[in-house]
């Protein structure tokens, strides 16, 4: 084609003298379609709220997986030795032989017997003050802490209590670590599919959204069409609209979900004197998450915007394609 | 006025090289929406390259129908259809978006983006080529100038006049240097010496070869150019060289 009009344009614009030079951009890029529409506000709402739902499930799952490990961990390191009275038997040789069986055994940092004033005072609780112990066959405890990073074999020193202690039990706690085990991933396979419910439930939410947005922009697109521009081009002008107000969405979520975790941790923490917060850290150790929880927040609210964007993309691409 | 049916072309055999082929080429075309009666019917012409024809009719002769089946808005529900050379019944998505790309279309009502500028409608269609703005800002902005919008390229067209908005709408349709140009109503907003500059500027388009389609029903805009006139009537085409 031939070149456009170009020396009458220049003379006529000369003689309006407008000639002058011309910033360096005139188009304020702004969207192709536009976005401070009512409907795109209520999404950008919705899409908050569902991100806070999914932060604080996520948050949830990540603190009880570290009380878990934690509780886990302090557990672990500690193995029971019980020893039953018996008749026949002086308990306090039987005590002081397992004592010695126990020091005896790899990766044992330290073995500690109760004495049989301590063995009673851990009923009192149950029984009350003021009882005559001497008539019960109170057991005595024997407690191993284990090394750091250690993890014993204690088959062997099972059996040489069997031998040489008959009525002493050893209890690794391998039945309690397993349940909190299960307990602990029980929680997180909820959260995580909480999460993922939260997250369908956006892109739903967005391909309604998108649906209409399309409907109501019918003749933008229209326009967008006759003046040359392609299917993808305007898949990807919808996708930008709907990822900036999912990252505004996303961002207000997940910033509330973190704002209300900080104030539990700091409620936590200015009750930790009391009786209601050593209950609170008992259940959920500092109430505060670590820097993965902190991440997997961040990481939720990127994931909601990009789904936003991609989702609406996809949207419009089918919707084009069934409608012309 | 002589009335010249155009002769039909076998389209079995019809086949151009993309120098020599018609912009336009209708062969029996018809057009019904849905169970309705034919609006358009047996519609057999050409439109070459380098020509200037107005498309005239009363109104409801389906004018805007025609321009829409050229911008394959459109389908005809009969007959054949080729653009530049090419049959539109079997072209992809992308070749279609190709075909628009040469093509510059004026809006009876404008059809511009009232969230956009003057100056971002006019740069759409280089927009959505992809081109960046640094390689199109002086041409958009003489353009502007050129049809007296020099002024007005921040404003939105709420507040623009209707012949600003025609003559934004023009410039948009221009912008791209289309082979063909596809006006409906071009100067059904303007005070009649305005309706003059704007001829002259298709005009002068067409001489730097641009194929132009002017519909109008404003005999007094036809009367100043002897050219091709496209007539419609009841459903049919007539042609007056």
């Amino acid at each position: 084609m031939s070149a456009p009009p170009q020396p009458r344009l220049r003379k006529a614009a000369a003689s309006d003298g407008q000639k002058r030079p011309l910033p360096a951009s005139l188009s304020r890029n702004a969207p192709l379609v536009p976005v401070d529409s009512a409907g795109g506000q209520a999404l950008a709402a919705v899409i908050a709220i569902l991100t806070f739902l999914a932060a604080l499930c996520a948050g949830g799952a990540e603190l009880v997986a570290a009380s878990s490990a934690q509780w886990r961990s302090e557990i672990a390191r500690e193995v029971t030795i019980q020893i039953r009275p018996n008749a026949q038997r002086s308990i306090d040789q039987d005590v002081e032989r397992a004592v010695a069986l126990a020091r005896q055994a790899p990766g044992v940092e330290q073995a500690q017997a109760f004495s049989k004033e301590e063995s009673e005072r851990l009923l009192e609780p149950w029984l009350g003050t003021g009882l005559d112990f001497n008539d019960l066959p109170v057991p005595r405890l024997i407690v191993i802490k284990i090394r750091q990073d250690a993890k014993p074999d204690f088959n062997p020193l099972r059996q040489s209590l069997q031998r040489d202690v008959p009525g002493a039990t050893l209890d690794d706690h391998a039945l309690w670590v397993s349940r909190l085990s299960t307990m602990a991933n029980t929680i997180i396979g909820v959260g995580v599919f909480l999460v993922t419910l939260v997250l369908i439930a956006a892109a739903l939410a967005v391909i309604f959204a998108t649906r209409g947005a399309m409907a109501s922009n019918r003749e933008v697109v229209d326009v967008l069409h006759f003046v040359g521009a392609n299917d993808d081009f305007i898949a990807r002008e919808f996708q930008r609209r709907f990822f900036r107000l999912g990252l505004r969405g996303a961002a207000i979520g997940a910033g509330a979900a973190l704002i209300l975790t900080l104030a539990l941790g700091f409620v936590t923490r200015s009750l930790r004197a009391s009786p209601t917060g050593d209950q609170i850290e008992a259940l959920f150790g500092a109430f505060t998450i670590s820097w993965s929880g902190y991440a997997v927040v961040i990481l939720i609210a990127l994931f909601v915007a990009l789904t936003t964007g991609i989702v609406s993309r996809l949207t419009v691409r089918r919707f084009l394609n069934e409608n012309g | 006025m002589a009335r010249v049916r155009v002769k039909a072309f076998d389209h079995e055999d019809y086949h151009y090289d993309e120098g020599t082929a018609p912009v336009v080429h209708f062969e029996n075309v018809g057009v019904r929406y849905g169970m309705g009666p034919e609006v358009l019917r047996d519609l057999t012409f050409s439109i070459e390259p380098n020509s200037f024809q107005f498309l005239t009719g009363p109104s409801g002769a389906g004018k805007t129908t025609l321009l829409r089946l050229i911008l394959m808005s459109v389908k005809p529900t009969r007959g054949l259809i080729s653009l530049f050379g090419e049959d539109v019944s079997r072209i992809s998505k992308d070749e279609l978006t190709g075909l628009r790309r040469r093509m510059g279309v004026v809006f009876q009502d404008f059809r511009l983006l009232d969230h956009l500028t003057t100056y971002e409608n006019v740069a759409l269609p280089l927009r959505a080529q992809g081109k960046e703005e640094a390689s199109y800002r002086a041409e958009v902005v003489e353009l502007l100038r050129w049809v007296g919008l020099g002024d007005r390229m921040h404003m939105l067209p709420p507040v623009l006049s209707g012949g600003e908005k025609q003559r934004a709408a023009i410039a948009r349709a221009l912008i791209v240097r289309p082979d063909l140009l596809l006006a409906d109503e071009p100067t059904g907003n303007v005070d009649p010496s305005l309706a003059r500059r704007l001829l002259r500027l298709f005009i002068e388009l067409n001489r730097l070869g641009t194929s132009v389609v002017i519909a109008t029903h404003d005999f007094s805009l036809m009367d100043q150019l002897d050219v091709r006139r496209l007539v419609l009537g009841d459903g049919q085409l007539h042609i007056d060289e």
